[in-house]
């Protein structure tokens, strides 16, 4: 029975082989890119003395290699995280909530974090904590307290439904960016500081110290893991959520599990990017065209996508005006949205979502 | 004759916030039972199918599944002796009609882990004995209406239910696809002795392929029997407020209905 033993195996293993070859070729742009210029040959020999392997005289600059192993490495393992945890988590919502216009941020997380870390920024002393400063925490529990806000008045009745939870995402969403504004014009800052709170509110990947990358790291990868173990789960939640409970599926725990997740691995993000918007909304369409609806590969295709486009946007986004940097979220959208609109326009005459 | 129900209702009671209320239901259907469910619409005929699926639990009352609440069973082990065929599924992505048909697999499939081959083997059997093979790779909302619907047959037996509830099966197909589903359902019923409930609307379509009948009227269970025994001119003149002469089916040993418009 061919097609029952259908397009999966072999179309998976050309998924997972084209999307690891562009993550490959990301992360090579991504550590040579820059303000200093770095050969794929320089970086290779780095890397190798780096992990002990001897690679005869020195021919580099000794600032190369503090280049590309204190700053360039660590931003682009970040980013990879981050890309892979909110595309990861823009999957997860869009399953769950059966909502094309579903992101990560959408119950609740970016106003949360984006309050917390505004606060933060115009009245905190900065802090540090394995190497996360006041915003960074607090953006982290802010993020997640909201999610718990949101949760908390969807689920009045006893039990909770999709439509209350898009609400009081909505609505927290809503009151929580207008206090964040009321805050900032409460407690006049600097202009350094207002243009600290912008920048943040539009994202980019700051990694201050490769501790942080201990801390999010495992957090983000075994996240992105137990997400994989949904996938049968969002699978059913296609048929709306009778359809998904009478086959079998424990909507009401599943769900709690899946918005638990979707909300840690977006915290974990948000704590070292801010708020980068459009990615966890876009990646998962972009695959989803490419690739078909089937969550089995398309959380993990999610992830790998997600990775490999924000280390791009990122390698932009710090060398379009290099030495300085633009907010990471303005190239999300530009190398993202062409590539989303090309692929709906191709695909036009059979839309992914009814 | 001591036969275990296959499906036991105990004084059900059940109200929706709204209003509409299923008041004090006691019901018996035995294992390898065909058994249509009738009434006007709004008399409570979906509701009570969702009871029989723990979709909705009851406000008083207990529903059990071979002698065991259905509240106290697991959605997943529910979900592999109980199926159901919705009226209607709205996907929310563009699906072929094989995937579809492999959600039935849900309560089988372990996390992180796909179909298995007895998974493929058992939907390839519900696709092949729902015809719908044939178009396993078209998307399913590129199909007849008559098509969809064997899909979602398919779906459902692909869960291999010991008690299959169906919700008007027959409802948008023409005359051909509406003989041709229910004899699809009545010989699972012969063969395998698959306990089927469904809502049904079409009288002649209910005394020719099912063996009780039970007519719900305001959430209530006026009548509960075989064909001739329900399909009586007064019982449904009272319950429909429709005018119905019955005769003998000219080839059939079952009740036949010919509708009499008021003329008045």
């Amino acid at each position: 029975m061919s097609h029952l033993a259908p397009r999966t195996s072999h179309l998976a293993f050309r998924t997972y082989l084209g999307l690891s070859i562009f993550l490959l070729l990301a992360f090579l742009i991504g550590v040579m890119q820059g303000a200093v210029l770095l050969s794929p040959a320089t970086i290779l020999k780095i890397l190798l003395r780096w992990a002990g392997v001897s690679v005869g005289t020195v021919t580099w600059l000794p600032a190369d290699e503090t280049i590309l192993l204190q700053l360039r490495l660590p931003r682009v393992l970040g980013g990879a995280l981050v890309g892979a945890a909110l595309a990861t988590a823009g999957v997860l919502f869009q399953g769950l909530l059966r909502n094309p216009l579903a992101d990560p941020y959408i119950i609740g997380t970016s106003a949360g974090a984006g309050f917390a870390a505004t606060v933060a920024m115009l009245l905190l002393p900065p802090a540090s904590v394995l190497g996360f400063g006041s915003v960074a925490l607090s953006a982290f529990v802010g993020g997640l307290f909201a999610v718990l806000v949101v949760y908390r008045l969807a689920r009045v009745s006893g039990q909770m439904s999709v439509v209350s939870l898009l609400l009081a995402g909505v609505v927290v969403n809503t009151v929580l960016g207008y206090l964040g504004s009321l805050t900032i014009f409460l407690f006049e800052g600097s202009e350094f500081q207002l243009r600290r709170v912008f920048t943040w509110l539009m994202g980019g990947i700051a990694i201050h110290d490769p501790r942080q990358l201990w801390v999010v790291g495992p957090i983000i990868v075994c996240g992105i893991a137990v997400a994989c173990g949904f996938a049968n789960s969002l699978n059913a939640l296609a048929l709306g959520e009778e359809g998904a409970v009478a086959v079998g599926v424990d909507l009401d725990r599943e769900a709690n599990r899946v918005i638990g997740l979707g909300a840690l691995l977006t915290g974990a993000a948000v704590s070292v990017s801010g708020l980068i918007g459009f990615l966890g909304l876009a990646v998962p369409h972009i695959l989803r065209l490419a690739i078909g609806p089937e969550h089995r590969r398309l959380l993990p295709a999610s992830a790998l996508g997600g990775a490999a486009l924000l280390i791009l946007a990122d390698a932009a986004a710090r060398s379009v005006v290099a030495p300085a940097e633009l907010p990471v979220g303005i190239f999300t959208a530009l190398l993202g949205g062409p590539l989303f609109l090309f692929l709906l326009r191709r695909n036009g005459r059979e839309r992914t979502w009814r | 004759m001591a036969v275990t129900a296959a499906i036991h209702l105990d004084g059900v009671r059940f109200a929706y916030p709204t209003g509409f209320a299923l008041g004090g239901i006691d019901l018996r259907i035995a294992q390898g039972e065909m058994v249509a469910v009738l009434g006007p619409n709004g008399s409570g005929k979906t509701t009570l199918l969702k009871l029989m699926l723990g979709l909705l639990h009851p406000d008083t009352g207990e529903v059990r599944f071979n002698g065991r609440v259905l509240g106290a069973v697991r959605r997943r082990e529910l979900a592999r002796s109980i199926a159901m065929v919705p009226q209607e599924i709205a996907l929310s992505f563009t699906m072929t009609t094989a995937e579809v048909a492999l959600l039935g697999r849900t309560p089988y499939l372990r996390r992180f882990r796909g179909p298995s081959r007895e998974d493929r083997e058992a939907v390839g059997a519900a696709m092949a004995a729902t015809d719908v093979l044939p178009f396993a790779g078209r998307p399913y909302d590129a199909l007849s209406g008559g098509e969809r619907q064997r899909v979602i047959l398919a779906m459902a037996l692909a869960q291999e239910p010991r008690l299959l509830l169906l919700d008007e099966p027959t409802r948008h197909l023409d005359l051909s696809h509406q003989l041709r589903i229910l004899s699809l359902i009545q010989r699972f019923n012969r063969a395998r002795g698959l306990t089927v409930v469904s809502a049904m609307h079409d009288l002649n379509l209910c005394a020719l392929y099912f063996d009780r009948l039970i007519l719900l009227s305001s959430g209530q269970v006026v009548a509960d029997g075989p064909p001739d025994k329900v399909i009586q001119p007064d019982l449904l003149k009272e319950v429909f407020g429709v005018t119905v002469q019955v005769e003998p089916h000219p080839t059939r040993h079952i009740p036949w209905i010919t509708i009499l418009p008021d003329t008045a």
